[in-house]
């Protein structure tokens, strides 16, 4: 099959369907209700489900329950919306199920605005609900990135028994751009028959299956905690992911930069080079867990002189950063969290800054 | 090479529908594209715009600042934006419903009655088709031929539409030749 | 000699947790003895709710997803339309169900999900310590209405049967008691029947059940039974609501 021109939020659908999730449950919220009209077209046409529940609290007790009996399951909101599912995604986690989220993040804080932000860096990556737990969070920088992305959660959800989220942004939703979506992403639902509560009958056991996340005594809550904790440091050890860029010029400073935040990035990297002014980039395409080791190492180069986190944030993902680079260069950041993108200029005149007060 | 195009006008004036068009074009074409919409409330009943970005290699920053070229569909929508188009781009104005010129030197300017053009083609409807006809008949930025097939394969399960449309088109092609400075 | 008494099959060996005189032991063996009857223990899924039955899943030989507070619905929601074979039922209090869940239960009901809920209405938060509920009688005294409850502020207590017979939907809703033996056999035959209206894909079932709560309430079991009886029923009256003909 050849290219189509999507837009990201359709995609991020039709990705779904393509990779074998035939379960939908979500509430419109802007920049993403395009990815719930879709799917109320396209899922009864594959014999899916999708149901368009009363708010986003119910919506994440919907994942949950079908995620619990062990169906392959994914929703989509937006910011505030993901703020009213990050109950269910602190009992989803807490109950090891499968799932995946997608946050196509607006502006906040509270209804904040309705164009590209990236302020839920934080909520993503450090919690958003209660407890120790994380969340396995994937940033796609365009649609294609989106679809494969979304293809490749299932299967890393059903991995570690634990919630993925794509964290995306206004722009990814809305913008168009050609995709294709690769068949050898489809995956199989992987067995879960000793632990989904798919009914005895149906799993042919006479031992009963309990989804919960109540663990009264004390030990027995330690010991899971240091379950879910021994999950998140193999996905540490496992599940980076992330595109070095221009790494092997002797760059004078490196920029931090994820989703669409990093094409504007890439673009002003490009347009510097061409002035003789070399930037080197690390483009986490994990969130958690974060290169931090990538990080340490670029900023390690004799010429580098300054990390920068560029993010449409009023600066979330540099505290990463900062944690990565361990000291062994000044961590700088810029950003905008209004709505508009930074255009690659701000960004040229902002790391040109940055260099220049350390000369 | 990466061109950048500005489509802008009223919201209803199919302004989306004309990026989309094109961006289509130019991923048949073999390029790389992006179709930015605006969204949000601008969206709902006043000024609609969108950027088509097509590059022959992987596109960076999605967000432009300076497109290479403009088609305005209405006043409000050439004084935001003609002052931004990057030098010796194309600059359509429909000029149907714009009085003024964009009041630059440097940019090569064709006034195109799209409103009436349309009409006189059958629906004043597909005026934002005569725009993007005359647009791709002057910038050459993707193959003319594609761009028919582009727009009859939108049309494709609204027959009765496409005589009107591909009639907007060769207007549209023809006024492109026949004007400017 | 034949055995006349058994436990069902359907309720496990653990002695459980709830008080002396409370009446979810009941409402659990009834469950229980329904499933037994139909024989559908091989594809049931309980949820539990937040509450004193937070539990609960360690009393049924089931499957069972415990739920977050109020959030049973949604969860049978997800579990129902995603695998309609199952048989799913809720099992919820009245700060669960009547409270913090409102919404999540009216939806479910006028979506018309094809699941069962159990509603254990004792008009106070057990788990909690006695706290005040939407289904506290007017002047009852709890830890959160000491003076009693005062209606002109917060209030008379919520009919959740009638409250849900209301919705245009086609449903079971039913209440019975689950007091003395008169008003269990009839709780029993509103649990099957609303089971049965799941089995058959016919509609949302909901059955509340007049209980007890003596911890909280300050009084002896006998006691509790008989201020039910007085206090509760003529207030929320017995029968069935809504059938979905």
């Amino acid at each position: 099959m050849g290219r189509i021109l999507m837009k990201g939020n359709e995609a991020i659908g039709e990705a779904a369907i393509r990779a074998g999730c035939l379960n939908y449950f979500a509430y419109p919220i802007t920049p993403q209700s395009e990815v719930a009209e879709y799917l109320s077209r396209r899922m009864p046409e594959v014999g899916g489900v999708f149901l368009q529940g009363e708010s986003e609290v119910a919506v994440g007790y919907m994942i949950f329950g079908a995620a619990g009996c062990g169906a392959r399951v994914f929703t989509t909101s937006s910011s505030p919306g993901i703020s009213l599912m990050s109950e269910a995604l602190s009992y989803i986690s807490g109950a090891e199920c499968p799932a995946v989220f997608v946050n196509i993040m607006r502006g906040g804080p509270g209804l904040g605005g309705i164009l590209p932000s990236q302020a839920d860096y934080f909520q993503a990556t450090k919690g958003g609900g209660h407890g120790d737990y994380r969340l396995l969070v994937m940033a796609p920088a365009g649609v294609q990135e989106a679809v494969e992305m979304v293809m490749k959660a299932f299967p890393l959800a059903e991995k570690y028994r634990n919630p993925v989220m794509i964290l995306g942004d206004g722009l990814i939703g809305q913008m168009m751009e050609p995709v294709e979506f690769p068949d050898e992403l489809k995956s199989e639902p992987s067995n879960n028959d000793d632990w989904a509560t798919s009914g005895m009958e149906t799993r042919k056991s006479s031992r009963r299956n309990l989804v919960k996340s109540l663990f009264l005594d004390s030990e027995q809550l330690e010991a899971h905690n240091r379950v879910l904790k021994a999950k998140y440091d193999r996905m540490r050890r496992e599940e980076v992911r992330y595109e070095p860029y221009n790494l092997e010029a002797d760059y004078k400073a490196l920029i931090v930069s994820y989703g669409t935040m990093s094409r504007v990035c890439r673009t002003a990297v490009d347009i510097l080079k061409v002035e003789g002014f070399e930037v080197g980039m690390v483009r986490p395409q994990t969130l958690f867990p974060f290169p931090e080791k990538a990080i340490e190492e670029a900023v390690r180069r004799e010429s580098c002189k300054v990390a920068v986190s560029i993010e449409m944030s009023m600066g979330q993902m540099v505290e990463d950063v900062e944690r990565s680079v361990r000291g062994r260069c000044p961590v700088e950041w810029f950003g905008k969290s209004g709505g508009d993108v930074p255009t690659p200029e701000e960004v040229i005149d902002a790391v040109k800054s940055f260099v220049k007060e350390l000369i | 090479m990466q061109k950048e195009v500005m489509f802008a006008g009223f919201g209803g004036q199919g302004i989306l529908l004309i990026g989309d068009i094109l961006a289509h074009a130019g991923m048949e074409a073999g390029f790389e594209v992006a179709w930015i919409p605006s969204y949000g409330p601008e969206m709902r009943g006043g000024t609609a715009y969108c950027l088509v970005v097509i590059s022959d290699r992987a596109i960076g920053s999605p967000v432009i600042r300076n497109p290479l070229h403009l088609i305005a569909m209405n006043r409000p929508s050439l004084e935001k934006f003609a002052p931004l188009v990057k030098p010796n781009g194309v600059v359509v104005i429909n000029s149907s419903l714009i009085s003024i010129n964009a009041g630059r030197d440097d940019v090569d300017e064709l006034l195109i009655p799209a409103n009436d053009i349309a009409q006189e083609a059958g629906s004043v409807k597909a005026a934002n088709i005569v725009a993007l006809a005359a647009f791709v008949a002057r910038s050459k930025i993707v193959d003319f031929d594609l761009l028919r097939e582009c727009v009859k394969k939108h049309f494709a399960g609204r027959e009765k539409l496409i005589p009107i449309n591909m009639e907007a088109l060769e207007q549209g092609r023809k006024a492109a030749l026949g004007t400017g400075k | 000699m034949a055995k006349t008494f058994k436990k069902p099959e359907a309720l496990s060996d653990q002695t459980t947790h709830y008080c002396p005189g409370c009446t979810h032991g009941i409402a659990h063996r009834l469950i229980a003895e329904v499933i037994d009857e139909l024989g559908i223990r091989g594809r049931t899924v309980g949820i539990a709710p937040v509450g004193c039955a937070v539990l609960a899943y360690n009393y049924f030989t089931f499957d069972f997803q415990e739920a977050a507070h109020g959030r049973a619905p949604a969860m049978a929601t997800g579990i129902k339309r995603v695998r309609p074979d199952l048989v799913v039922f809720t099992y919820q209090g009245d700060g669960d169900l009547a409270s913090i869940g409102m919404g999540e239960i009216i939806h479910a009901a006028n979506r018309g999900e094809k699941f069962t809920s159990i509603f254990v209405n004792n008009t106070v938060y057990g788990m909690t310590g006695g706290q005040m509920a939407p289904t506290t009688l007017p002047d009852q005294r709890t830890t959160t209405s000491p003076a009693g409850r005062k209606v002109e502020e917060v209030g008379m207590p919520i009919k959740v049967a009638e409250l849900i017979s209301a919705l245009q939907t086609p449903a079971f809703v039913a209440r019975q008691a689950v007091l003395k033996p008169k008003y269990i056999v009839r709780a029993k035959k509103a649990i099957k029947k609303a089971f049965q209206y799941q089995l058959d894909g016919r509609c949302f079932s909901l059955v509340e059940l007049i209980s007890t709560c003596p911890t909280n309430w300050g009084l002896t079991s006998w006691e509790a039974v008989k201020w039910a009886e007085e206090k509760m029923i003529p207030y929320f009256p017995l029968g069935e609501y809504k059938t979905p003909e």
